[in-house]
């Protein structure tokens, strides 16, 4: 049986994964089956009952950063074709051969579904013969030299006027300009009308994010009913880059929930987005979970906050997948209003690799390519159903972004781009393995 | 990546090939080098302890530690020949080899008990107790015609092993 290591459908990568390591596993079902569960096997026993018992198991299991559903369901994938009756003796070549895992281990070393998530493809050059190349070349020259600049040496004959008005650094530019013209007096100024001043906040942040996605000319095609303005709802996306908070703001003032970045960014942040009601939070707080989640609470709770955009991946992922998300928008009690995100990658690849770039270089290089092409979908908004847990539900509103924009679902946690994954996971491999041993041992 | 030393030319990928033991097809080669390129993150020409920690799969194996110790600071080359026990192509002979190379951690050429022990520690954690995984293991030795101060080499492994049916297969991914 040859250890498959497909470069889609992990869950069947998975499902090759827990068949290959059977042969012991395999014994101790065997052996479940036919035997009352003895004293040792309590635990293993609700391990296997199903997914609510695994996702109440990580579901309660809030303090550490990692969830406990970084494995795929066992029971889903394992069919009863592929449980083998094994003799129940213990040998010694059942104990030397180490096989399945040192599989598994050079299975993840030479393809594994986490970090194809998070790998930009490159789209494949086009520009390769005699008559395309010079085309290429005189894409670049637009594009950097006239689309770009504000500089208007290259544009001697035009006015500074005109050539700003059609460079994208001088659309940005004079929007930036137009924008704190206005947004600095309305926000110092206008101190007793609250309500207009909110109002008119929104509209300049909304206005600043149009100008943002015309300078990298967007074209965004909007599908669905546009989000309405109600207290206990919460709008969740897939994420590719920050630019999924712009495109979604251009159309509907969002609060949303950012990590604090450095720079020119973090600036932007700590002035304009704290006028929307954005909620910060720290990635490598440990205490910072239970924080945020009540701030995100009692957000959803006022009458007149912006509505709140969660991106529950937690991180930026390459737009063919979606990883795992995190429950916390799911155990609100409020409605969830799915929002699938899909980047057409014909001119420019629009993933931020945040390991491999800054986010000015990223924007640099949507401003310097020709169009930024997307699509967003604004879905059914969804409650919990009775006797559905928070990680079941958000399973299944990943399903419905995922299937509504055409990525593929792996079974990983985000963070674990961060952080190593527990040794809870380690520990359960070990846990199976041993006492299926005892297990035989004790028939011997 | 993509810089332009990250092609591979025709005679690298027969040599490598070469010091697989041509258990590699060329284009599995360079699907491995692209791989590679892809875990060094710092083309650096060798794969720290730390980027291959990062892929989760490999770091909640439980023979991780092992395995890093066999596989940290190997260029491409010996990355190869490394994976190379796990080609469709390998023979059972290359498989053992490889599983005898895991268990003798200092490369001494022999397998004590207290090596079989601190693999089948890695493998059960803390849910077998230290008397538990002496008894199992003196028993099975005993079984087999051994004892506990044996030493096992090559080809005691080899005698036990090979009836054991290995399934020990990776597939590369080749675009």
């Amino acid at each position: 049986m040859n250890q498959r290591v497909g470069t889609d459908s992990s869950p069947l990568r998975f499902a090759a994964c827990e068949s290959a390591s059977l042969p012991l596993f395999a014994t101790f079902i065997g052996a479940r089956r036919r035997a009352p569960p003895a004293r040792t096997h309590r635990q293993i026993g609700s391990q296997l009952v199903g997914r609510r018992i695994l996702a109440a198991m990580g579901g309660l299991d809030s303090s550490s950063m990692e969830t406990d559903l970084d494995r795929p369901n066992i029971e889903e994938y394992l069919t009863t074709e592929t449980i083998r009756e094994v003799p129940k003796k213990l040998h010694l070549s059942d104990l030397l051969d180490i096989s399945p895992t040192l599989t598994e281990a050079a299975g993840a070393i030479v393809d594994d579904s986490f970090t194809r998530c998070f790998k930009s493809n490159s789209p494949e050059p086009w520009n390769w013969n005699i008559y395309l190349f010079p085309l290429w070349c005189l894409g670049v020259v637009v594009r950097y030299g006239i689309l770009f600049p504000a500089s208007f040496s290259w544009l001697v004959s035009f006015s500074n006027l005109i050539s700003c008005m059609f460079c994208r650094v001088g659309v940005l530019a004079l929007g930036w300009i137009v924008f704190f013209a206005a947004f600095l007096p309305v926000h110092f100024l206008i101190r007793g009308h609250d309500k207009w001043r909110c109002k008119i906040e929104r509209k300049l942040v909304e206005m600043m994010c149009s100008v943002f996605v015309a300078s990298w000319t967007g074209v965004i095609k909007y599908h669905g009913p546009r989000p309405s303005r109600r207290p206990q709802q919460v709008f969740v996306a897939n994420h590719t880059s920050m630019i999924d908070f712009i495109i979604l703001e251009q159309m509907t003032a969002f609060a949303v929930i950012m990590q604090k970045h450095p720079g020119w960014v973090g600036f932007i942040q700590k002035t304009i987005l704290e006028s929307v009601g954005c909620i910060w939070f720290n990635r490598t707080e440990s205490k910072d979970r239970e924080v945020v989640a009540t701030k995100i609470r009692e957000h959803t709770q006022g009458v007149d906050n912006n509505p709140l955009l969660i991106f529950p991946e937690g991180t930026c992922v390459n737009n063919h997948y979606t990883v795992m998300f995190k429950k916390g928008a799911f155990e609100l009690g409020c409605a969830v209003c799915p929002v699938a995100i899909k980047y057409n990658k014909i001119f420019v690849d629009a993933f931020w690799n945040s390991k491999k770039q800054s986010f000015t270089t990223h924007l640099a290089q949507l401003m310097t390519s020709w169009a930024v092409v997307c699509d967003v979908w604004y879905l059914e908004p969804q409650y919990i159903r009775p006797g559905e847990i928070p990680i079941e539900f958000a399973e299944r509103v990943r399903d419905m972004i995922s299937v509504r924009a055409g990525l593929k679902k792996v079974p990983w946690d985000g963070y674990l781009k961060y952080f190593r994954p527990s040794p809870k996971l380690t520990e359960r491999k070990q846990q199976i393995f041993a006492e299926s041993v005892l297990k035989r041992l004790e028939e011997i | 990546m993509g810089n332009a030393s990250a092609m591979l030319t025709q005679y690298d990928i027969e040599e490598v090939q070469d010091h697989c033991n041509y258990l590699f097809s060329q284009q599995e080669i360079v699907a491995l080098y692209s791989r590679f390129c892809q875990l060094d993150r710092t083309a650096k020409g060798f794969i720290s302890s730390d980027e291959f920690l990062s892929i989760p799969e490999f770091s909640l194996n439980p023979l991780s530690q092992r395995l890093l110790k066999m596989v940290d600071g190997l260029n491409f080359k010996d990355f190869v020949a490394f994976l190379s026990a796990f080609s469709p192509q390998a023979t059972t002979q290359q498989k053992i080899e490889f599983i005898f190379k895991v268990y003798d951690a200092d490369g001494k050429g022999r397998v004590t008990f207290k090596d079989l022990l601190e693999v089948l520690r890695d493998l059960t954690g803390s849910f077998m107790s230290e008397e538990q995984r002496e008894k199992v293991l003196g028993q099975v030795l005993e079984e087999a015609g051994y004892s506990r101060e044996s030493t096992l080499y090559f080809e005691d492994f080899m005698k036990i092993l090979s009836k054991a049916g290995l399934k020990m297969e990776v597939e590369v991914p080749v675009d």
